[in-house]
Formats: C-alpha cells, sequence, structure tokens
C-alpha cells in the first residue's frame, strides 16, 4: 500500500506556517499552496531580544549614558575644568545649568560627571574588547591543541582566577604609578579580565573538536586555522557576546575602585572613580560622592539587563515546559 | 469482566507557554482492569506521559491545566482529589516508575534512604528495623546483587540497569495496585533493558499489580502487554488487545508505525518511516491530527473537516479513530503471523 | 582524604613560592625603600650605606628574596624598612579586626541569603521574588564604596539633626585602646558590616535561587514527590540538601577573598584592618609590609580554596578524594 519511500535522509527544514513551525515538509507544504519562509537561527535571537522588556530598558539606558559621554563636547554645559572660584560647593541646582552641583573648584560637576562617564566607558570598552580578543585567541588554543598547550595554560587560567583582582591591581598600578597611568590600568585590566572568555572558549572548542564535521573537514584538508574561524568559532559567539558585554560592566566598576582609592586614572582627568573619591571626608557635599556613584550604579544594571537579554536570546537552553 | 481498577473518562490537559497554549492531552478515555498490562505507545509529544503525570497530580499546575476529566481509581475521582489525599496514594496505591535511572535518584542520599522513605512515608509507625529489612527483601527481589551492603551505598555507586532496578525496588515498596512506568528502558542499553523487563514482569508477578506500560517501542509492547493504546498528538488513535493491533491495525497511523520497523526475518531494502514529523501541539493541524502524513486520507475533506471519534473496528475491545479505518480491512500488516508473548528481541 | 589534603599543600608550596618571589622582585625593584632617609639632607651617606647593607639592599634580588624568606620564620616578618617597626605586631590586630568585620558580615549574609534564596524559589515569581531578587541585582551592581559612602552621610546626617548616635561613621573605637566586644565597637562596625553583608547577601541569595531552581526541577524531586512526600521534606531533605553544596564552596571561597580585607570598605570607614593597613603601606611604599600582606592574603586563600574543596567533597558523596 504505501510506496516505497526513499532512503531515510536528514529531514528538510520545517515549513512556517501562520508563523508558526509546521510538522509537513516543504515540499508537502507548497504542493497545498502555503506560504513558507524558511528563517534563520540569528532571526530568532534578534526577535527573542527585542521581546526582552528589561534588555530594552537597559539598552535605552546605555544609549543615552554612553552617549552623553561620547558626545561630552557637545553634551556638557561645561568643560571639566572650567574652574569657577566664585561658585566653590554648590549643591545641584537649576542655576547656571549646574544641575549636579559643583565642586570645591567651582567646576561644574555635571560636566565632570558626563567627562567621567566618558573615560570611564573609553577604559571599560577597550578592556573588554581587548580581553575578549586575548581569550578568545588563548581558548581557542587551548581547547583545540590540548596537550601540554592547555595545561599551561589552565594553570595560568588558574593562578590568575584565584589571585585577588584588587589586591594584585592596587599593588602594580602603586608601583607603576604615574608612567602612562590609563594606558597602563588598561593593559593590567586586560590581564585579569581575559580568563572567563579563555575557559569558555576552551571548553567549546574541546567539545567541538571531536564532532564530526571537525574530523570531515579535516580529512578534506582544512587547514587548522581555517577549521578553528569557520566551524569552531560561530558556535562560541553566543557566550562571547554575553560575557564580553558583562565584563564592560566588571571593567568599568574594578576601574572606579582603583581611581576611588586613588591609584588609577588620576585628576584633573575625570572618571568616575576619582570624581566619587573628592567627595571624601566631607558629609555636607554628599553630591560630590552620591551622583558619580549613581551614575556608576546605572550604568553597571543597565549592562546587566541587557547582558541578560542576550543571554536569553543567544543561549535557549532555559527550561522548556515538557508537554 | 471485571470491573476497572482505573477508569479515565474525557481528560483534557494544556500548558500554557510563551508560544501559545499547548493541548499536550485532547480528552482521552481508557480504563484499566486489575492486573493487566496497558501499554501506551506513541511518539514524543503524544500526551502519553502527560495522561499518568495528571493522574498523580505530578503536573506543575502554573503551565499546566486539568482542563476537564475525571480518574476513578477504585471509586475515587483522583483529579478532584485535594493535595493531601492525593499525596496518600502516590507511591502507595499508584506508583511510578520514570525513565532516566541517572537523574531520577537523589545523588547525596543513600539508596537504602531513599527506598526507606518510600515506606515510612505512608506508614510512619514502622519500626526501622523492619523497614531495613523490608527494603533489602526488595532489592534481593529485583535482582541487585549483594543487597545488604548496596542498600547502604549512594546512586553513583549502582549502574544504569541496577539503579533502574531500585527505582522498580522503590515503586513496588509499598504493594502499589497501579504501576504506571513511563518508558522505564528507553535510557538503557538493549541487554540492560531485557533484565529491566525481566523486574518488570517477576514484579508483576509478585505484587499482582495492574502495570501502565509507557513506551515508544512496539517491540516492547508487543512482549509485556495485554492491551494497547496508541495516542497522536494528544488522542488516542486506537485501542485494543496487542494480537488484534499488531495483526490487523486499523489506524493509519499504527500501521505506519508497524510498517516502519524493521522485520528480522524479511529482506528489506529501504526502511519506511512515517513521512513529515509531529505536529506542534498548540496549533494541531484542524480534524484528525494524523491527516498531513496520512497515506489513507489522500486530501479528502472529511479528514480535515471532522475529528473522528473512536469507534468499534473489530468487536468492541478493538477500537479505531479514523473515518476510513474500514479500508484497512484486509490490509496485511508485517506482523500477521500471531505475535508470541516472549518471542521479542 | 589525609592524602589529598597533604598533596594539595604539598601543590600549594611551589606555587607560594614562585608567587611571593614574583611579587618581592615587583616590589623590591619598583618600590623606593629608605627613601624618607635618602630624602633627609641630614642623613649622611654612610648611614644610607649602613642601612643598606643592614636590609641587604646592596646584594642580589635572590640574595634579599632569602634574607626575606628567613625574616618570615624568625623574626615574623621582621622590620618595616620605613617606620623600623616590627611588622608582626601591626598586622596581626589588622587580621584580628578583619576578621571580626568579614566574620560576622559573612555569617549574616549567608543565613540571610540562603533563607531568601530558599524562599525566592519556593515562590517563584511572587511579590517576595521579584522584591528580593531586585534587590539581589542592586546590591550587587552597587560597588561598595558607594554604599559605603551613602551609609556614612545617612548616618552622619542622622546625628547632625536628631543628635543621636546610631552607628558610627569611622573608626573601630571611640576612644584609644576600645575594646573588641564593646557595644561601641559594634556600633562603630555596623556599618561596614551591613555594607559588606549587603554584597555577599546578594551573591548568596542569587546564587542560592539559581541552584534552588535548577534542583527542583530536576528528576530525583520528580521522584520524590512521586513516592507521596510531603511538599516540605521535598524540599528540605532533597532539593536544599543538594543546593546548599555549592553554596558551601562559594561562601567559603568568598572568606579567603574578603579576608585581603575589603580594601575599599576600610578605607571609607577608616578601619585598622588588612585592606586598610595594606593601603597605607602601599602609599608609602613600604616594601616589606606590602609583602607580609601579600603572603598571608596567598597563604590564606590557598587554605580556603582547600576548605572549598573539602567542604565539597565532605557534602557531595560523588566526590571522594581517595
Amino acid at each position: 500500500m504505501t510506496e516505497p519511500t526513499a532512503p531515510l535522509q536528514a529531514s528538510p527544514p520545517p515549513a512556517i506556517i501562520d508563523g508558526m513551525p509546521a510538522a509537513v515538509p516543504v515540499d508537502v507544504a507548497a504542493a497545498e499552496g502555503l506560504e513558507v519562509t524558511v528563517r534563520s537561527q540569528w532571526w530568532y535571537a534578534r526577535h527573542r531580544f527585542l521581546r526582552h522588556r528589561l534588555a530594552m530598558i537597559g539598552l535605552v539606558g546605555l544609549v543615552i549614558i554612553f552617549g552623553a559621554g561620547a558626545l561630552a563636547n557637545w553634551v556638557a554645559p561645561y568643560t571639566f575644568d572650567q574652574i569657577d572660584l566664585n561658585n566653590i560647593l554648590h549643591g545641584p541646582t537649576t542655576v547656571g545649568h549646574h544641575y549636579f552641583g559643583t565642586d570645591e573648584v567651582g567646576r561644574d560637576y555635571l560636566s565632570r560627571v558626563i567627562y567621567g562617564v566618558r573615560t570611564s566607558a573609553e577604559v571599560g570598552l577597550v578592556v573588554a574588547v581587548l580581553s575578549t580578543a586575548f581569550g578568545l585567541v588563548v581558548g581557542a588554543i587551548a581547547g583545540y591543541y590540548r596537550g601540554w598547550v592547555d595545561n599551561v595554560i589552565m594553570r595560568i587560567t588558574d593562578l590568575v582566577l584565584t589571585i585577588p583582582v584588587l589586591v594584585t591591581l592596587l599593588t602594580v598600578a602603586a608601583l607603576l604609578a604615574g608612567k602612562g597611568s590609563l594606558w597602563i590600568i588598561v593593559a593590567i585590566l586586560t590581564a585579569f579580565f581575559w580568563t572567563p572568555i579563555a575557559r569558555i572558549v576552551r571548553g567549546v572548542f574541546l567539545s567541538l573538536r571531536e564532532k564530526e564535521y571537525v574530523e570531515a573537514a579535516k580529512a578534506v584538508g582544512a587547514g587548522d586555522l581555517r577549521i578553528m574561524f569557520r566551524h569552531m568559532l560561530p558556535n562560541t559567539l553566543g557566550p562571547i557576546v554575553v560575557n564580553g558585554t558583562l565584563a564592560v560592566a566588571d571593567a568599568i566598576l574594578t576601574e572606579a575602585f582603583l581611581s576611588f582609592l586613588g591609584f588609577g586614572i588620576k585628576p584633573p582627568t575625570p572618571s568616575l572613580g576619582n570624581l566619587a573619591a573628592g567627595g571624601q571626608g566631607n558629609p555636607q557635599d554628599w553630591w560630590l560622592t552620591v551622583l558619580p556613584g549613581l551614575v556608576l550604579v546605572l550604568i553597571v544594571i543597565c549592562v546587566n539587563f541587557v547582558g541578560d537579554g542576550l543571554r536569553d536570546a543567544l543561549d535557549p537552553q532555559q527550561r522548556r515546559v515538557r508537554a | 469482566m471485571a470491573d476497572p481498577l482505573l477508569s479515565i473518562r474525557d481528560l483534557t490537559v494544556e500548558f500554557r507557554t510563551d508560544d501559545g497554549i499547548v493541548h499536550a492531552v485532547d480528552g482521552i478515555s481508557y480504563d484499566v482492569l486489575p492486573g493487566e498490562t496497558l501499554g501506551i505507545v506513541g511518539e514524543s509529544g503524544s500526551g502519553k506521559s502527560v495522561s499518568t503525570l495528571a493522574l498523580l497530580g505530578l503536573i506543575p499546575q502554573p503551565p499546566g491545566r486539568i482542563v476537564s476529566g475525571t480518574a476513578t481509581f477504585k471509586g475515587t475521582d483522583l483529579l478532584k482529589m485535594g493535595k493531601q489525599e492525593l499525596r496518600r496514594f502516590r507511591g502507595d496505591e499508584v506508583a511510578m516508575v520514570f525513565q532516566d535511572p541517572m537523574t531520577s535518584l537523589n545523588p547525596v542520599l543513600r539508596i537504602g534512604f531513599q527506598l526507606g522513605e518510600a515506606i515510612k512515608t505512608h506508614y510512619p509507625k514502622e519500626p526501622d528495623d523492619k523497614v531495613k529489612s523490608r527494603v533489602v527483601e526488595l532489592l534481593r527481589l529485583v535482582g541487585v546483587p549483594n543487597p545488604d551492603i548496596r542498600v547502604n551505598q549512594y546512586p553513583h555507586e549502582f549502574s544504569g540497569g541496577m539503579r533502574q532496578r531500585a527505582m522498580i525496588a522503590m515503586s513496588i515498596a509499598n504493594s502499589p495496585s497501579l504501576l504506571i512506568a513511563d518508558e522505564p528502558t528507553t535510557a538503557l542499553d538493549v541487554t540492560i533493558q531485557a533484565q529491566v523487563l525481566e523486574v518488570l514482569k517477576t514484579v508483576q508477578e509478585e505484587t499482582r499489580a495492574a502495570t501502565i506500560l509507557i513506551t515508544h517501542d512496539l517491540g516492547i509492547v508487543a512482549e509485556m502487554c495485554d492491551r494497547v493504546l496508541v495516542m497522536y498528538a494528544g488522542r488516542i488513535v486506537e485501542s485494543g488487545d496487542v494480537q488484534t493491533i499488531f495483526r490487523s491495525p486499523r489506524h493509519p497511523y499504527t500501521v505506519g508505525l508497524l510498517d516502519s520497523l524493521p522485520k528480522l526475518t524479511e529482506d528489506e531494502e529501504w526502511l519506511r518511516p512515517i513521512p513529515g514529523s509531529p505536529p506542534s501541539l498548540i496549533n494541531r493541524p484542524s480534524g484528525c491530527a494524523f491527516h498531513p502524513r496520512c497515506f489513507l486520507s489522500q486530501g479528502r475533506m472529511r479528514c480535515r473537516d471532522e475529528v473522528p471519534e473512536l469507534h468499534s473496528a473489530e468487536g468492541q475491545s478493538h477500537r479505531a479513530a479514523c473515518h476510513f479505518s474500514d479500508e484497512l480491512i484486509g490490509h496485511a500488516s508485517k506482523f500477521s503471523e500471531p505475535v508470541e508473548a516472549g518471542s521479542g528481541s | 582524604m589525609l592524602t589529598f589534603i597533604a598533596r594539595r599543600i604539598l601543590y600549594s608550596i611551589p606555587v607560594l613560592v614562585v608567587s611571593s618571589f614574583i611579587s618581592f622582585t615587583f616590589v623590591a625593584l619598583a618600590g623606593n625603600p629608605l627613601a624618607n632617609l635618602r630624602a633627609n639632607p641630614r642623613v649622611t651617606p654612610e648611614t644610607i650605606n649602613h642601612f643598606e647593607h643592614l636590609y641587604h639592599l646592596d646584594q642580589s634580588i635572590f640574595v634579599r628574596y632569602a634574607y626575606w624568606v628567613e625574616s618570615i620564620f624568625t623574626q615574623k616578618f621582621g622590620v618595616s624598612l620605613l617606620s623600623g617597626q616590627p611588622i608582626w605586631p601591626d598586622i596581626s590586630v589588622a587580621i584580628g579586626h578583619t576578621l571580626q568585620i568579614v566574620l560576622i558580615a559573612q555569617v549574616l549574609a549567608l543565613v540571610l541569603g540562603v533563607a531568601v534564596g530558599i524562599y525566592s524559589a519556593i515562590k517563584q515569581y511572587s511579590a517576595f521574588d521579584y522584591t528580593f531578587t531586585s534587590f539581589s541585582f542592586l546590591g550587587y551592581a552597587m560597588p561598595t564604596f558607594w554604599l559605603a559612602a551613602l551609609l556614612q552621610l545617612a548616618f552622619t546626617d542622622i546625628y547632625l539633626h536628631w543628635h543621636v548616635r546610631i552607628f558610627y561613621t569611622s573608626g573601630l573605637n571611640s576612644g584609644a585602646g576600645g575594646s573588641n566586644w564593646s557595644i561601641d565597637r559594634f556600633q562603630h562596625i555596623a556599618l561596614p558590616v551591613i555594607t559588606l553583608a549587603v554584597v555577599s547577601f546578594a551573591l548568596y541569595s542569587r546564587y542560592m535561587r539559581a541552584t534552588m531552581l535548577d534542583v527542583i526541577n530536576s528528576d530525583y524531586v520528580r521522584t520524590a514527590r512521586a513516592k507521596g512526600l510531603p511538599e516540605r521534606s521535598v524540599i528540605m531533605r532533597h532539593v536544599v540538601r543538594n543546593a546548599l553544596i555549592p553554596i558551601a564552596t562559594v561562601s567559603a571561597l568568598q572568606f579567603g577573598a574578603l579576608l585581603a580585607g575589603a580594601i575599599v570598605t576600610e578605607f571609607v570607614f577608616t578601619l585598622d584592618g588588612m585592606g586598610y593597613f595594606f593601603f597605607n603601606r602601599l602609599s608609602q611604599s613600604d616594601t616589606y609590609s606590602v609583602m607580609a600582606y601579600l603572603m598571608i592574603v596567598a597563604v590564606s586563600i590557598v587554605v580556603f580554596n582547600l576548605i572549598a574543596d573539602i567542604a565539597y567533597g565532605f557534602l557531595d558523596p560523588r566526590i571522594r578524594y581517595d
């Protein structure tokens, strides 16, 4: 009765009918005159991300804050070092657009905070990008080649992970103080932040290495680099994007800690950390510490929201209801 | 015919998800007679597990919802019971064995403790030593070697097959009248499968319990079951005793299932899968859920418009839910020779 | 188990040696010991030479390292190059203070965090859950210096406006030589304890909630329910018991890390603890004091990592270090 069908083949991509995946193979659906669109994984990821309310809020927040920082020259009402000794230590007020008040030499605090955002964001983004890139490379090598290379790299990451970050950062920063401080800080921070990415990438590579398509690619004669790039790397993009995003917040926070203690970016260049330090010991001028700190908190929260949204979008291994 | 032990009528279960409402079980009805082994067969997502989980109140109620139906067990409707009451049945009168023995046991508690817990929950007054000896006895019954030593071990010290035996032992600890085994061998090697099925048979003989055996493996059904229900997309599409179903199936899905099995005694060039994939339970095809994949339908409108009801195909006990099931009369399935119990792989 | 511990300790020794050597080299070469002396115009070159020789500053780094290691055992870290004072008394007092604060903060954070985590998981998506999840989120995002500063401000304000001292905003005791367990002391450490506890609480409650949710959906919990266990037993005996395992490890590691002294918190509240010690000596480039601090921190990390692993092996029968 039933015609013998062709030998077992991989199932054709599910057709989408009325926006829902249908059980009917594409050709059958087409035969019945139904519309068929095939969507890619990225479409679904993007869709999931945009649906995530918190991530959207975070994104908007970041655009506002980072945007203000990037466009500081146009957005800030004053420059960050404009001294006005007539207006020392005013609290937040609408007079003269000093919405965040002024500091101890009369500089407009809102402007300083905006420039501070720019500095902190610069550091944060650069560190995140550099450490992600470095971690990617190291993790890929460790995961792909295994053996003693992997062992050595893993030992190093273990070591870096157990060292208390702030302590080492402070020690190094203090003792290298003043010698091109911004880039030293970036370098030191990068040196700490690459490890989680390396671990993740290594994990993915280790598991992918045994998959058949890698063996197939090798059999065809593909070089190591090509295999790593075209076949294995795309699988790491999800966790990397999530991790990289969260690393931005981490880097900004860590830099703030350093600067707060006086070892990071030094004044007069404002960073959110050294601005907050300015209000130390003077509880009357609360805005000096509270406001930059508030901006910092907002940045971290927004980045975390976006990171969560990205994670949901790119890593849909959440618990699904079992039917 | 004896009174049924369990009588399910019009059970409907749905789940709310972000993508829509999943109709997991749609108005199914069946009976389980005392002492018999009923097989429920179907693909993943056919609703076979959900119907039994609903019985025991193991469906998490926020996403899940028992929309309607009754499940009368020894006179009382399980679905109308409060949580406390239902708890008394679970593990005592009605017990369940789950699919994956590797994750179904708590890794930080000893086997003896977990088995003892099953007993103590329902009979708290039993003295500890009696419980302990009963546990050892149970382990011995299911064929765990050196039960007196093993009873103090942790699950990770048991192999997969042994763990499943322990699970079975745990389920019959209180001599239930109804045992539900949800794909008990799916996660096991074939050779271990055979052993565990033997254990199930032993256990059935010992306790005289009725068993609902849920599986997607027709071979197991042939070996173990008296009657079988075939489920598809949340509905029962065929029911009857094993011999009849295997010899003369009356639903195209059942035909497809049987056809897709490789027959060891014949030469076959190609395997014959059922074309297409199982339907989405959120957006089910209208009318008969199977019609998009059905060879019998041939595009007939009735299949698309009308949901077929279960009607008798051959005598009272054999029923099929297909508008054109009569056209399958005379269709010889691959397994037309009588199936002998115990001759399975 | 004992062999495991012994092996771990054995492995950590070379790690400690290497890391201490690297730090020593770095600190010793980058810092400028005897800076005070050199800056003082009244100090003669002979005096400087004398001290250089006394402190082996004129010899190779390896020799200096060796002398330094020796000083750990024979002289309890020896003497600060800057002040000439012995290091150990100062640092041991600092350790005591930090221990007190960190211990109280951790216990508080752990007990509350675990409880909140459990309840949040059981009543997922309830108002309680949302409130505390948001709170943890906030706590996690807040830099400690900000929280510390806020608390300081708030309580200073209260004092200034209502002339009531609830909590002190700096220092360890009101007068000199206060005792360690007086009410005055508690009034002083309350705010730093709260600061540290909030961040740790956020971590623990989030972690506990996540682990609980993971475990609650596992198969063996379903089995426990299928056996007819009352929900309470299911949660306590099966879920929590399993969910606590990672928490134990995390808290041990946290403790080890915090022993480095919550540097920023101690700085803001001017508390004489490890972090404050470190910060001060580092600012003054007081090499040997900094080294002493680093060594103690390294050892405590090793110790607490070990404790974390042992606790894990103890709680989870699947891990046996034999």
